[in-house]
């Protein structure tokens, strides 16, 4: 009893000042509520986060499309002169959009080309193997949390990290080499052979990110009831069916999100690709993120405005790619809810 | 009282705080070799003279100068004084030291021959000096030459007996390639100028490729597609990335280097005793045996807020001293008349293909040809280099033919001159 007492008056000194706190604030509050009135003041709390998310996002988007319309090198907005569409219509520029080199800026449409391959294999691919993985995973195997932590481990490298790691294996006196060589296989120069550096891309995107999706698969795979397996069980219903039936339909939500996340990534695919291939052999992996920061930053003579311009369609690709996911998302609940 | 205290207290901090970065000059610089080591112990000696001001040294990679570095000036922003290389590229971000400096004619009479190289076109200022002044020319690995029976080509071979002769090393001696060319402008500048060719037009502007560059660049990828010179380097990145093709060399895999004399510190330093080699100077064309020169510069950025002591700094790294030290202790090639007229620099190496690497360079420096010597100072030599990498690099990866190769290259320069509205 007066251990409770106790523990009860530590717990209101140490509130105290929290309570204090909180009066002093409920003051300019309930002036504000007045004001506002009580549907207002989801507003007001809003507005802070708002803020934050005009000052970081907004203000840049809307600075960007103002870049895109600018012509010069300079960097400061003051410094540059205004020409309309012309950085578009330049991006635009094309006898035959199929082939690159009919383009005045051939390398956009390379990039744009690249980047679009180089999504439908690496998403389809990564879900198809983070899917498998988590199966796998899910089942009752020895050393599980083991297993877990080795495929998760990639996602914690940054991403320099990674593509040093796979361009000390794959170079030309890099580790694979030297198995090969150890086997009598003569050596190869992956990383300047077109294919084989595009398959690398997709391959080392592929093992850096699986783990974080694989794992959300996981969690998915964990929350579909179990009874629901044992009554397909009892009902003798086949391995294959039990899944197209039960576990997809059921694992749909978290399957959305992964689309979602690796399609936004794959889209996004810069760092651990600038490091392994520098964009190389060629363009043979330049990819769109690449193209920009090339335009903009890395080049001589940089083009803010054409690199502003390329970065405005691909954000427009992205939201137009997301608002479709998310709805055949929408159609997919209200199916389930009928 | 107490608060008045408090106040004071308050404002002798931001007082203390404000005089300490008065005094702070921070210096961007890469390395090629061992002057990163040379020149952070000048720091050290500067500021034990020079109590009142704080030199920081930002020891950084060469890419972050080429790539990052351009930047943060568009920006009005970076370092105080940087070692750049694209000196006339971003000339106009430099700060005048003339009015700074304790004796402008020093700095004329010793530094006025590449003074043009650093400033605006038309402009007198003092930016800089150059750390070292550099010159393209070939290494050749002697031992793999003297293993495979093949004699070192003479002082006035051609491109294609350099070739022939690495050709016939690299097969005797089962290696990866015979020759390689760092994926750079500059350095392929160097034969495209042996084999005549002319970058800038009458307008002062960039001309279209002329027969001189078309010759030896097919010649170029003739050689890298039949495997004598090295695929890897070119191929191993888009655009105008700079990759440089000396760790091949000094792991002994290649017959011929072309690179430049700035790489004499870093062959000296890594190779040692595994293999012998010589400098042997630019191979000739059918127009001139011409080496690019080149170099880095120690330049004051003009958005510094400390300009008095950016000078003081200035001032004295490029005493005539302090350059013959730096310069001998670097194995580089000095850019102070003073030096340079007075001779008698005493390397400090014992390396014996070191010393006869320097020699030779000073020998090659006599044979550059005249359009060599004014590509530095030319405002549009970085856009060329650019185009001529970046397209090149696509033909060797069997992205664009030759002929497509050239049109692209002109139409390249051509729209950076009119995106730059000049």
């Amino acid at each position: 009893m007066s251990t409770t007492s106790l523990t009860d008056r530590l717990g209101s000194l140490l509130m105290a000042p929290v309570h204090l706190l909180m009066r002093i604030i409920d003051i300019p509050l309930r002036a504000v509520q007045k004001t506002a009135g009580i549907g207002g003041m989801a507003a007001v709390f809003l507005a802070p986060n708002m803020l934050i998310f005009g000052i970081f996002v907004l203000l840049p988007l809307v600075i960007n499309f103002v870049y895109s319309m600018t012509g010069g090198t300079a960097f400061f907005l003051s410094e540059r002169n205004f020409i309309g569409a012309e950085q578009y219509q330049r991006l635009f520029t094309c006898t035959n959009y199929l082939d690159p080199m009919s383009c005045q800026e051939d390398a956009f449409w390379t990039a744009v080309g690249n980047t679009f391959w180089f999504v439908i294999l690496q998403v389809a691919l990564m879900i198809g193997l983070s899917l498998i993985t988590a199966l796998i995973l899910n089942r009752d195997l020895a050393a599980r949390s083991f297993w877990r932590a080795v495929f998760f481990f990639p996602v914690l490298l940054s991403p320099v990290v990674v593509g040093l790691i796979w361009k000390w294996i794959l170079q030309r006196q890099g580790l694979l080499n030297f198995g090969l060589y150890q086997f009598g296989i003569e050596p190869y120069t992956w990383l300047t052979d077109r294919n084989w550096t595009f398959i690398a891309t997709i391959g080392v995107s592929i093992w850096a990110h699986m783990g974080l999706y694989t794992l959300i698969l996981l969690a998915g795979l964990q929350a579909i009831p179990k009874d629901l397996y044992e009554a397909a069980e009892m009902d003798g219903t086949k391995p294959a069916r039990v899944f197209r039936r039960i576990t997809l339909p059921l694992l749909a939500p978290n399957l959305l999100v992964v689309v979602v996340l690796a399609l936004i990534k794959a889209v996004q695919i810069f760092d651990e690709v600038y490091v392994l291939t520098g964009g190389g052999p060629g363009t043979s992996t330049l990819y769109l993120t690449q193209y920009i920061y090339e335009t903009g930053f890395a080049s001589t003579l940089r083009n803010p405005g054409l690199a502003a311009a390329a970065s405005i369609l691909m954000g427009l690709v992205l939201v137009v790619l997301t608002l479709i996911q998310l709805g055949i998302g929408q159609r997919g609940e209200k199916k389930g809810k009928r | 009282m107490k608060t008045k205290s408090l106040l004071a207290g308050a404002a002798l901090a931001l007082l203390m705080s404000t005089a300490a970065h008065a005094g702070d000059v921070r210096i961007m610089w890469y390395s090629d070799g061992v002057e990163g080591d040379v020149m952070k112990d000048l720091v050290g000696r500067f500021m034990k003279e020079n109590p009142g001001i704080n030199v920081i040294l930002d020891n950084v990679a060469y890419s972050v100068i080429k790539d990052q570095l351009p930047v943060q000036l568009e920006a009005a922003n970076g370092p105080d004084i940087a070692r750049v290389t694209a000196i006339k590229d971003l000339s106009r971000h430099w700060l005048d030291l003339r009015p700074l400096v304790k004796d402008a004619k020093y700095w004329d009479d010793n530094f006025g021959a590449q003074a043009d190289w650093m400033r605006p076109d038309g402009s007198k200022q003092i930016s800089g000096f150059m750390t070292q002044i550099t010159l393209t020319g070939g290494y050749a690995n002697k031992t793999l030459f003297d293993q495979a029976g093949v004699p070192l080509p003479g002082p006035k071979a051609t491109w294609e007996e350099w070739a022939a002769a690495s050709k016939k090393v690299k097969d005797s001696q089962k290696l990866p390639f015979a020759m390689a060319i760092d994926r750079s402008g500059h350095r392929l500048t160097a034969p495209l100028l042996s084999y005549g060719a002319n970058y800038v037009g009458k307008d002062g502007k960039p001309a279209p490729l002329d027969k001189g560059a078309k010759d030896f660049l097919t010649k170029f990828v003739g050689w890298v597609g039949e495997g004598s010179f090295a695929k890897d380097v070119w191929v191993s990145a888009a655009g105008s990335t700079y990759r440089a093709a000396a760790e091949d060399f000094i792991n002994g895999q290649l017959a011929f280097y072309y690179s430049g004399s700035w790489q004499v510190a870093n062959l000296t330093t890594k190779i040692g005793n595994s293999f012998d080699w010589v400098a042997t100077g630019s191979p000739c064309g059918p127009a001139a045996c011409t080496g690019m020169p080149g170099g880095a510069a120690l330049v004051a950025v003009k958005y510094t807020k400390n300009p008095k002591d950016v000078a003081a700094v200035m001032d004295w790294f490029a005493q005539e001293k302090i350059v013959k030290e730096f310069s001998e202790r670097t194995l580089f090639l000095p850019g102070h008349k003073g030096v340079v007229d007075k001779g008698g620099l005493d390397f400090k190496t014992d390396n014996a293909f070191a010393k006869a690497a320097l020699t030779k360079y000073v020998e090659a420096s006599k044979t550059t040809a005249d359009t060599a010597l004014k590509l530095p100072g030319w405002r549009w030599s970085d856009t060329v280099y650019a185009a001529v990498v970046t397209r090149v690099g696509q033909t060797l990866a069997g992205e664009l033919k030759l002929d497509d190769a050239f049109t692209r290259i002109d139409a390249d320069i051509a729209q950076k001159v009119k995106d730059s509205g000049l």
